[in-house]
């Protein structure tokens, strides 16, 4: 594998350093159906996966394709998929099935403008909220939100080792812009490159599933008797399709697994918030307007607070609340009609006022200047 | 103040726009630059607009998309008439000469036979984006030549590699001020 990743500097689309870091944290397999802006990581990891023995398959369609991961992972691979928003929607079902089965695996969605076939070729972030309730039922999501192509390379790494972490899918939110510009990379050498591995089980275990702490995970074929559904079953796997008290347990453990780690999860980039009275809150290819326009405000000497979620779930509800109770103005500014605003206002409980700033069509971005109307006096 | 460069190469789908802002984004990565390149195109293969933004520069990038731009590099007359408004006042023009009507500019122009040249000297008009590379690089001194060089050969197919970097050399001696 040394080979295929040399460290140093690249100039690499989005994409491609998705599937680079997919490679470097030992991701093995991909399933998937090609769907612009997402197909150049299929395409990537279909030329470097069966260097490295790992196993590239194009299904039939996306249903079928995080079927496959998911089977993979209970095979023993580390698995992922890539695919944009009206794939994302096909694999909703699937997506529940590897939250209840704890299944790792890594979803990447870049997002183009829907709903529907929408524009193909077009960025939006109009995902956001679909990648935390897509599925139905309860159930903590881990998303994260890239915005470049560096962050493509090291947030797929850690979407690998979240999942493993937590035996849980993670949805790498990316958007057509990130995904498709190319930009400088820096690659480390692989061996500096973190890789968490799942639990494996002790000879003689028997529970593999909603443990107050993540479970070990056995691989099909490794001699441990293990049934996997994604009917509400008992740490055994045993199914009890009427039982109040195994439902809220499984639940329970289920959605703790995630919430009791938030603080390892949560990750946030912040630039001048202390003592700002207007403070933006971004993420993904909006957050380099928002950056842009927090430097020009700064020539005009008006000091503008920072905060990009790189992670959009578990949301910062705390660190948001806070920073309410110093600012006046939070500014939110996305591709979509309004998402992670409401979340900002839910958790600003009326102490700061929360401004949205939107945008959609044709992959425009916001540009500085329109989040400059709203932050300079 | 950081010395910042922004560039929109434009055609019809097919023309290679977007290959010619990759290798030209390599070869300033090469050079020791930050570089965001970002393209947009239709839904269709060919025919339809295609278009490459790059921003070149010694400082940190953020904000990816060109607004206004230094160098315009057009390859088709309905990309010079949608983007010659993009161009600063005192930008630069490189158009290829096939593009009859140009606007009145207080840009430079320079023009490029770059198809002609293509079909003519290196038999496809396929590796026209190439020639305009090369005048680019002639009349800017955006990248140096060696970073180019290494940027086609890193960027393109091999069997297509030394007509590229002909197509290279044709463009640094054909423009027409």
């Amino acid at each position: 594998m040394e080979g295929l990743l040399k460290p140093g500097i690249y100039f690499w689309q989005g994409n491609e350093a998705c599937a680079y870091g997919a490679i470097a944290v030992g991701c093995r397999f991909f399933a998937g159906y090609p769907i612009t802006p997402s197909s150049e990581i299929a395409e990537h990891l279909a030329r470097l996966l069966p260097l490295v023995n790992g196993v590239f398959i194009q299904m039939e369609d996306e249903l079928a394709s995080l079927n496959a991961v998911i089977g993979a992972s209970w095979a023993g691979a580390k698995a992922m998929t890539a695919t944009s928003g009206p794939g994302f929607s096909l694999m909703q079902e699937s997506i529940g099935y590897a939250f209840m089965t704890e299944t790792p695996c890594v979803i990447a969605n870049v997002q183009r403008a829907g709903p529907s076939t929408g524009q193909a070729t077009k960025g939006a972030q109009g995902d956001v909220m679909q990648a935390r309730w897509g599925t139905h039922g309860d159930y903590n999501a881990i998303v994260l939100s890239p915005n470049s192509v560096q962050e493509m390379f090291e947030l797929t790494i850690r979407a690998f080792n979240l999942a493993e972490k937590y035996r849980t899918p993670v949805i790498l939110l990316a958007d057509e812009v990130v995904a498709h510009m190319r930009e400088k990379i820096s690659v480390p050498p692989i061996n500096e490159v973190q890789v968490v591995n799942r639990k494996e089980p002790k000879k003689g275990d028997r529970a593999f599933f909603a443990l107050e702490e993540v479970a070990p995970m056995p691989a099909v074929g490794e001699g441990f008797n293990v049934s996997v559904t994604g009917s509400t079953h008992d740490e055994y796997g045993v199914r009890f399709t009427a039982n109040p008290e195994v439902h809220r347990r499984l639940i329970g453990n289920l959605m703790n697994k995630i919430e009791s780690h938030k603080h390892e999860i949560v990750e946030l980039e912040t630039h001048n918030i202390d003592g700002c009275s207007t403070v933006i809150v971004c993420y993904g290819c909006t957050a380099r307007t928002a950056y842009e326009a927090v430097e020009e405000a700064e020539k005009r000497g008006v000091k503008v607070g920072y905060v990009r979620l790189k992670t959009l779930w578990p949301f910062p509800t705390e660190t948001i609340g806070e920073l309410a109770q110093q600012a006046e103005k939070i500014v939110v500014p996305e591709m979509n009609l309004r998402q992670i605003f409401y979340e900002v206002q839910r958790a600003a409980c009326g102490k700061a006022e929360v401004v949205a700033l939107n945008k959609v069509g044709g992959g425009e971005m916001i540009t500085p200047e329109e989040i400059l109307r709203g932050v300079v006096p | 103040m950081d010395k910042r460069i922004e560039i929109i190469i434009a055609g019809l789908g097919g023309q290679g726009a977007v290959l010619a802002g990759q290798i030209l984004g390599r070869a300033a990565v090469y050079d020791g630059k930050n570089v965001v390149q970002t393209q947009s195109y239709g839904a269709e293969a060919r025919g339809s607009a295609a278009k490459s933004e790059l921003i070149i520069s010694d400082g940190k990038i953020a904000f990816p998309m060109v607004r206004k731009c230094d160098v315009l590099v057009v390859m088709s007359q309905p990309a010079l008439d949608k983007y010659v408004n993009n161009l600063k006042e005192e930008g630069i023009l490189l158009v290829d000469t096939l593009v009859g009507d140009i606007p009145e500019t207080r840009a430079k122009v320079y023009k490029v036979p770059a198809t002609e040249k293509a079909e003519k000297v290196l038999g496809n008009k396929l590796y026209a984006n190439v020639i305009m590379l090369g005048a680019l690089v002639k009349a800017t001194g955006i990248t140096s030549w060696k970073a180019m060089e290494k940027a086609i050969i890193d960027s393109v197919p091999e069997k297509a590699r030394q007509a590229n970097l002909e197509a290279f050399k044709e463009g640094t001696k054909n423009i027409v001020m």
